[in-house]
């Protein structure tokens, strides 16, 4: 067994589907977290085999889409006037701020790189000891550990050129507040596996129990998704609210003990702003006060005015799930890929970008 | 931003003198590096999960094949449940 070609049979998600036709008797309003999970769904032509009568949305699982405006603004700031190499995710480069992009600062002569691993940004550190190194660490629960790993590396090593600037965001906290939302829609929720195989599944418990919520929380691959909307879709028809773990052979009840060890070491939890969405209390992450040399918020000091965003991107809409890509009046339009007017169009996981690239709804044609 | 991969390990080595386990990680024939940090008990030949650098979950094989089993055991559920009702009628 490899774990990812038997997720991806045919013969299996045949069967999961003719399972789902069998069961759905009533509509269904679902959404899956994750932006991973939207991509998968979207690019593996799942949506169009369901029954009608189940709605996917998708939500606000995608870190680079929720990052907020100021802090795209900082991190550019950072990169052009502060004279910092500043290190992200290659999602992240790409997406718009106020005025530029990380890529176009960097276009513009910006020491600005793309990395895989923060852990390489501390490499970069140690090799540059007469610059400042910062990293833009973005992300979920599941990226946390690796964020605050590169602190605690950069510590042990004595490397003060070494920060993070942190849009560190939780999956709890917006689960709840798409729930609370007038406007809510959803009726049950695939929770997201790798912040799961970090965090445990805990948390979700109240979640389900105090909303009355069906949560399964799922993987990623075509079978994996297939199976946690039918784990879903069985428990709405029965009428109950249970939390189930389709992604047991990663997700253990407990999480992983050693990463959230490493993640109370550094952060701690506050208020965030997420971008298109607004203000979710204790929602985030931020770098420890008694780490805060590696907090490069306070190690630059920066005060720049918080820019507003453009009027003509409904990305707030589309991560609440309110509306979906292709109702969007400047989809495939003026907002592409190439020329994103919101983060949603630009990352991997964003849902415009997932119905611009794989999906094929009719504004395209 | 959450893509984590599953891929193997081939070997491990130490850095910071010691202090870190680093293994290079087989994802189909591509190796790249990878911290074991979080997984101590993790060992050579072990199929692991890595996100940005750092592997966050030892895969169970044991529970990697129960989805294909779902499908059948609910089957075989809904089978005893129409059994049932019809043993009522």
């Amino acid at each position: 067994m490899k774990f990812i070609n038997e997720y991806r049979d045919a013969s299996v998600v045949k069967e999961y589907i003719s399972e789902l036709h069998r069961i759905t008797t009533r509509p269904w309003t679902i959404m899956e977290v994750c932006g991973g999970q939207t991509h998968s769904l979207v690019k593996n032509g799942i949506i169009g085999l369901l029954p009608d009568n189940i709605t996917m949305v998708h939500g606000p699982g995608c870190p680079v889409c929720v990052t907020p405006l100021h802090l795209i603004d900082k991190a550019v700031y950072l990169a052009m006037e502060r004279n910092v190499i500043l290190c992200s995710y290659g999602d992240m480069i790409r997406v718009p701020g106020s005025k530029n992009s990380l890529l176009e600062a960097k276009a513009n002569g910006a020491d600005v790189r793309i990395l895989y691993s923060p852990l390489e940004a501390v490499t970069l550190a140690k090799q540059n000891p007469d610059k400042e190194v910062v990293f833009f660490a973005v992300g979920f629960e599941t990226t946390a550990p690796a964020n605050a790993l590169s602190v605690l590396h950069a510590k042990r090593e004595g490397i003060k050129n070494y920060s993070i600037l942190t849009s560190h965001v939780l999956v709890p906290p917006a689960i709840e507040a798409i729930v609370n939302d007038q406007t809510n829609i959803v009726q049950g929720f695939l929770a997201a596996g790798h912040v799961c195989t970090i965090m445990g599944i805990g948390d979700y418990y109240p979640l389900v129990e105090k909303n009355k919520l069906p949560i399964v929380i799922t993987g990623f691959e075509p079978v994996d998704l297939l199976q946690g909307i039918t784990m879903l879709i069985k428990q709405l028809e029965n009428g109950e609210h249970k939390l189930e773990n389709q992604y047991s052979r990663v997700v253990k009840p407990e999480g992983n003990p050693e990463a959230v060890k490493v993640i109370e070491q550094v952060f701690e939890i506050t208020h965030r702003d997420w971008r298109g969405i607004g203000e979710i209390p204790y929602s985030g992450y931020e770098v420890r006060k008694e780490l805060e040399a590696y907090n490069a918020n306070v190690k630059f000091d920066i005060q720049l005015e918080k820019a507003e965003e453009s009027p003509d991107c409904i990305a707030g809409e589309i991560l609440r799930g309110i509306k979906k890509p292709n109702q969007c009046p400047q989809f495939g339009k003026r907002c592409t890929p190439l020329n994103p007017l919101g983060a949603p169009m630009v990352s991997s996981e964003g849902a415009c970008a997932a119905y611009y690239h794989f999906s094929n709804v009719d504004v395209l044609v | 931003m959450c893509l984590a991969i599953p891929g193997k390990i081939q070997s491990i080595d130490t850095i910071h003198n010691g202090m870190v386990r680093m293994a290079k990680v087989s994802f189909g024939g591509i190796i790249k590096e990878a911290s074991l940090e979080m997984l101590p008990a993790a060992d050579i030949g072990d199929y692991v999960l890595v996100h940005v650098g750092v592997a966050i979950s030892k895969i169970d094989e044991a529970e990697a094949a129960k989805t294909f089993e779902y499908l059948k055991e609910i089957g075989e559920i809904d089978e005893l449940i129409e059994h049932t009702q019809v043993d009522k009628n």
